[in-house]
C-alpha cells in the first residue's frame, strides 16, 4: 500500500428496505454515520473529515448533496467532499477517506455513501437523452444483458449458472440482519419461474432498489480505536466508454486495478491467498465473469467455479457472503457494503455470515459500462 | 508535505453562448494543451470535477474520459464539485509518495440549462428548495445582511470586467449601467456571468516539478471547509468557513501578491477578503481576481479550479512570488477552498 497505514476502525450500516419512509435522506446517512461511531467508540468531535459518495444527483433530485447533508454528517465547520464515480461510487468514496490517511492530510475520517431509491427513479434518472448523444433508454439491466449474452457464447457456460449464483446470494442473505431482500426457502425452481427481464437476466437475478446508507471510520495507525481492519492496498481504473475494441466482458480496467492491489497486499494467487471476497455482483452471472476478471478463475472457468460451490459461504473462496448486491442496492452505497463487508469479515465482527478466520478479504465495485473500478484489499494484520 | 506545484494551466475561451460543442470537445484542447506545457503524456493520476445537472444527464463524465484518452486504463477519480476539490483530491494522492504526477480538469455548459433553477435544486429538498428561493435570492438575502455599499459593489464589477475585457478568455463586457434590480439589493451584473468553459491543470512533485517546469507554482498550503447549510445558523454577514480554510492553508503567513477569489456576485469580495485576512497586514498590496474572476466569466464547475490556475500562472510566469486561489460552493459561500501557491 502507498503512503502511511490506515485502517478501518468503525463500520455502520442502516436496514436496506424498499422504502425507508421514516427518516429524510440526512436521517438515513446519520443513521448509518452514528453506527460507524459507535463501532469505533468515537464521537462527531473526533472525526476530522468526512467524505460522501453517491450515484447520480438526478436519482434523488438533490443537486451536491454535501451542502445539505453537512449538518446531518457533523460536517458543518470542517472538510467535506463528494466523490461520484458511478457505480464504483461507494468503493472510490472509501479509496478517498483511505488517501486522506494515507496522504497523511488526516488522522480520523468518516465515509458515507446512500441511495434513497425511493425517493428516486433510477432507470428514469439512467435513461435520459442528453444532446448529442443517442439514449437507449434501458436502464442497466438492459445495458449489461448483452454482455452477459457474449460471455455466455464465449466461455460456453450452461444457462443455469446465473441461477445458481441467485440462489447462493439470497441464501447468504437471510444471514445478515440488514439485507434488505429476504427469501426463505429460494431455490432454483423459485428463481426460474420469475420473468425474465433481459435475456438471460430473470426478475431474480437481478439487484433489487433499496434504500440505505453505509459509513466507515478510517484511522491512521497512531488514531486506532478498537478492532482494525488493516488496508493492505488500494486501487482506481478507470478505461473510456467509447474506445473501440475495448473489452467489455472482462475489461482490462478491472484485470489492471485488481493486479495493482494484489501487488501493493502481496497476493500472488488470488484464489488461496484471500479468504473472502465481496464483490460488485449486480447481476447474477457477473459473479462468473468477475472471478475471471479478478483472478480467481482462468479465462472462460469462472462458471466452473460457481457450479462445484467454491463461493458459496462453506466454500473455499465464499464470494459475497452478506448476500451481495442482490440482496441490498442502494445504489450508491453498494460500493462501499463491499468494502464495509470486507473490512467486517476481517474484524470478525459479520456475524452470522461471519467466515470462519477470515485474515484476507478482498472489496469490490464497478460502475459505467463496466469502465470504472474501485477496489481494496484489507487484513486482519498490519502490514 | 510533499512537495507538489501546479507546473501547467489551461483553460478556455469561454463563452456565454452554447457555441455547439459537447463536453469531450471543450475539455479536449485544454488537455492537450497542459501536456504540451508539461511534456507530460501520462499521470500517476487524473481527477475531475463535473456537475451532472448542467447536462441535465447522469454521468456527465463518463464520456470527458474519452477527451483524456484514459488507455491503457488510468488510476482516475471524480468529485461532483467544482474542479479545485478535484485539484485537491489529486493533491492528497500525491502526498502517498508513490506517483509523481496528475491531471485535473473541469468544465461546464451552463448554457444548457437555466442556473436559477438548478442551483436551487442543492438546497435541503424538504425544507428549503420547495421554498423556491434560487441562489439569486440567496446571495441577496447574505448581500443585506452584510449591507451593501452600492458604490463599492460597482466599482467591484466595473474593475472586474475591465480585467475580464483585458483577458483573452473571459468574457466582453461592458461597465455596469442601469438602476434595475435583480433582486434587490443585487443588480443583474452583481451576477457572475454563465459561460461555458473547461480548464485544466497539472500537477507534480518535487524533482519532476522543477525538471518540467521553469518556476513551478508550489502548493505551500491548501485546506478546504464547509459551513452550516441553513441560513439561519449562521452570520451572514462573514464567511467562517473562508477564514478557516485561509487559516488552515496558512494564507496569513506572508505577503499575498494576487488573489483570484471565487466571486459569484459582487458582495461577496468584501466578505472574502475579510475573511482571508486580505484587508490585514500582509496585504494593502493585494491584487484582486486581476483576470476578471467569475463577475467576468464563470465556467461553472470549472470556475474554482481557475482561480488556483490563474493564481499559479502569475507564479509560474514570475509576476507574483506568492498567490491565493479561491473556491467556493454551496448556498451564500458554505463551501470554501484555499489554496497557496509561491514560487
Amino acid at each position: 500500500m502507498s503512503g502511511n497505514r490506515c485502517a478501518v476502525i468503525g463500520v455502520g450500516q442502516t436496514e436496506y428496505r424498499t422504502k425507508r419512509r421514516d427518516v429524510s435522506i440526512a436521517g438515513l446517512v446519520r443513521e448509518a454515520a452514528a453506527r460507524a461511531l459507535a463501532d469505533a467508540e468515537l464521537t462527531w468531535r473526533d472525526i476530522d473529515a468526512v467524505v460522501l459518495g453517491k450515484a447520480p444527483d438526478l436519482f434523488e433530485g438533490v443537486m451536491m448533496p454535501e451542502a445539505y447533508l453537512a449538518d446531518a454528517l457533523g460536517a458543518a465547520g470542517k472538510p467535506i467532499m463528494r466523490v461520484h464515480t458511478a457505480g464504483s461510487v461507494g468503493g472510490s468514496t472509501a479509496l478517498v477517506g483511505a488517501s486522506l490517511i494515507q496522504g497523511g492530510v488526516h488522522d480520523r475520517v468518516l465515509v458515507v455513501a446512500f441511495e434513497k431509491q425511493s425517493e428516486s427513479n433510477a432507470t428514469w434518472a439512467l435513461s435520459t437523452h442528453p444532446p448529442f448523444n443517442a439514449s437507449l433508454v434501458v436502464g442497466a439491466g438492459g445495458y449489461f444483458a448483452p454482455h452477459i449474452r457474449e460471455y455466455m457464447r464465449r466461455s460456453g457456460a450452461p444457462g443455469h449458472i446465473g441461477t445458481l449464483v441467485a440462489v447462493k446470494d439470497r441464501r447468504n442473505a437471510l444471514k445478515n440482519p440488514y439485507a434488505h431482500l429476504r427469501i426463505p426457502g429460494i431455490d432454483r425452481a423459485m428463481v426460474e419461474s420469475t420473468p425474465m427481464l433481459w435475456e438471460p437476466i430473470r426478475y431474480l437475478e437481478t439487484c433489487p432498489s433499496s434504500d440505505g446508507a453505509c459509513a466507515l471510520v478510517l484511522a491512521s495507525e497512531k488514531a486506532v480505536t478498537g478492532t482494525p481492519a488493516w488496508v493492505l492496498g488500494t486501487a482506481m481504473r478507470s478505461e473510456p466508454i467509447f474506445r473501440a475494441g475495448r473489452d467489455t466482458v472482462d475489461p482490462r480496467a478491472g484485470r489492471d486495478c485488481a493486479a495493482d492491489v494484489y501487488r501493493q497486499a502481496g497476493i500472488t494467487d488470488p484464489r488461496r491467498e484471500i479468504d473472502v471476497a465481496e464483490v460488485y455482483v449486480p447481476f447474477s452471472w457477473y459473479e462468473p465473469m468477475w472471478l475471471e476478471n479478478l483472478g480467481f478463475a482462468a479465462e472462460g472457468e469462472g462458471w466452473k467455479l460457481t457450479e462445484s460451490g467454491a463461493t458459496a459461504l462453506d466454500g473455499d473462496i465464499p464470494w459475497n457472503a452478506s448476500g451481495g448486491v442482490l440482496s441490498s442496492n442502494p445504489i450508491g452505497a453498494s460500493g462501499l457494503i463491499r468494502f464495509a463487508e470486507a473490512a467486517l469479515q476481517v474484524r470478525g465482527m459479520a456475524g452470522e455470515h461471519q467466515v470462519d478466520g477470515a485474515r484476507r478479504a478482498l472489496g469490490h465495485a464497478y460502475g459505467g459500462g463496466a469502465q470504472f473500478f474501485a477496489m481494496w484489499m484489507v487484513g486482519r494484520d498490519r502490514p | 508535505m510533499r512537495e507538489v506545484a501546479v507546473v501547467a494551466f489551461a483553460q478556455t475561451r469561454h463563452s456565454a453562448v452554447d457555441e455547439g460543442l459537447s463536453e469531450p470537445e471543450l475539455i479536449l484542447p485544454v488537455i492537450e494543451e497542459v501536456r504540451r506545457a508539461s511534456g507530460l503524456r501520462t499521470f500517476g493520476f487524473t481527477c475531475s470535477g463535473s456537475c451532472d445537472y448542467l447536462a441535465g444527464a447522469p454521468f456527465s463524465f463518463v464520456s470527458a474520459l474519452d477527451a483524456v484518452g484514459a488507455w491503457p486504463p488510468i488510476s482516475e477519480s471524480h468529485v461532483e464539485m467544482d474542479a479545485a476539490w478535484a485539484l485537491y483530491e489529486a493533491w492528497v494522492r500525491l502526498q502517498h509518495g508513490d506517483v509523481d504526477s496528475a491531471l485535473v480538469y473541469g468544465f461546464g455548459k451552463p448554457s444548457q440549462g437555466d442556473l436559477h433553477q438548478i442551483m436551487t435544486l442543492q438546497l435541503d429538498p424538504y425544507y428549503l428548495a420547495p421554498l423556491g428561493l434560487d441562489h439569486v435570492s440567496y446571495a441577496a438575502l447574505q448581500a443585506s445582511a452584510r449591507g451593501t455599499d452600492r458604490a463599492e459593489l460597482d466599482e467591484i464589477v466595473r474593475r472586474s470586467r475591465a480585467a475580464g475585457r483585458a483577458n483573452p478568455y473571459a468574457l466582453d463586457l461592458p461597465d455596469p449601467e442601469g438602476d434595475a434590480f435583480e433582486v434587490e439589493p443585487l443588480r443583474p451584473y452583481d451576477v457572475a456571468a454563465p459561460a461555458d468553459g473547461a480548464a485544466a491543470v497539472v500537477l507534480a512533485a518535487g524533482d519532476l516539478a522543477r525538471s518540467v517546469c521553469e518556476r513551478p507554482a508550489w502548493i505551500t498550503g491548501i485546506a478546504h471547509c464547509m459551513d452550516s447549510h441553513y441560513l439561519g445558523m449562521r452570520d451572514l454577514a462573514r464567511s467562517a468557513s473562508a477564514a478557516e480554510a485561509a487559516r488552515a492553508a496558512g494564507a496569513g503567513k506572508a505577503q499575498v501578491d494576487v488573489a483570484e477569489l471565487h466571486v459569484r456576485f459582487s458582495h461577496e469580495e468584501p466578505i472574502l477578503r475579510e475573511a482571508l485576512g486580505l484587508d490585514g497586514a500582509f496585504s494593502a498590496a493585494t491584487e484582486v481576481n486581476p483576470s476578471g474572476g467569475p463577475l467576468a466569466a464563470d465556467p461553472v464547475m470549472a470556475t474554482g479550479l481557475i482561480r488556483i490556475g490563474e493564481a499559479a500562472r502569475r507564479v509560474i510566469d514570475g509576476t507574483a512570488d506568492r498567490a491565493l486561489g479561491h473556491a467556493a460552493s454551496g448556498p451564500c459561500l458554505q463551501h470554501n477552498l484555499v489554496a497557496v501557491l509561491e514560487g
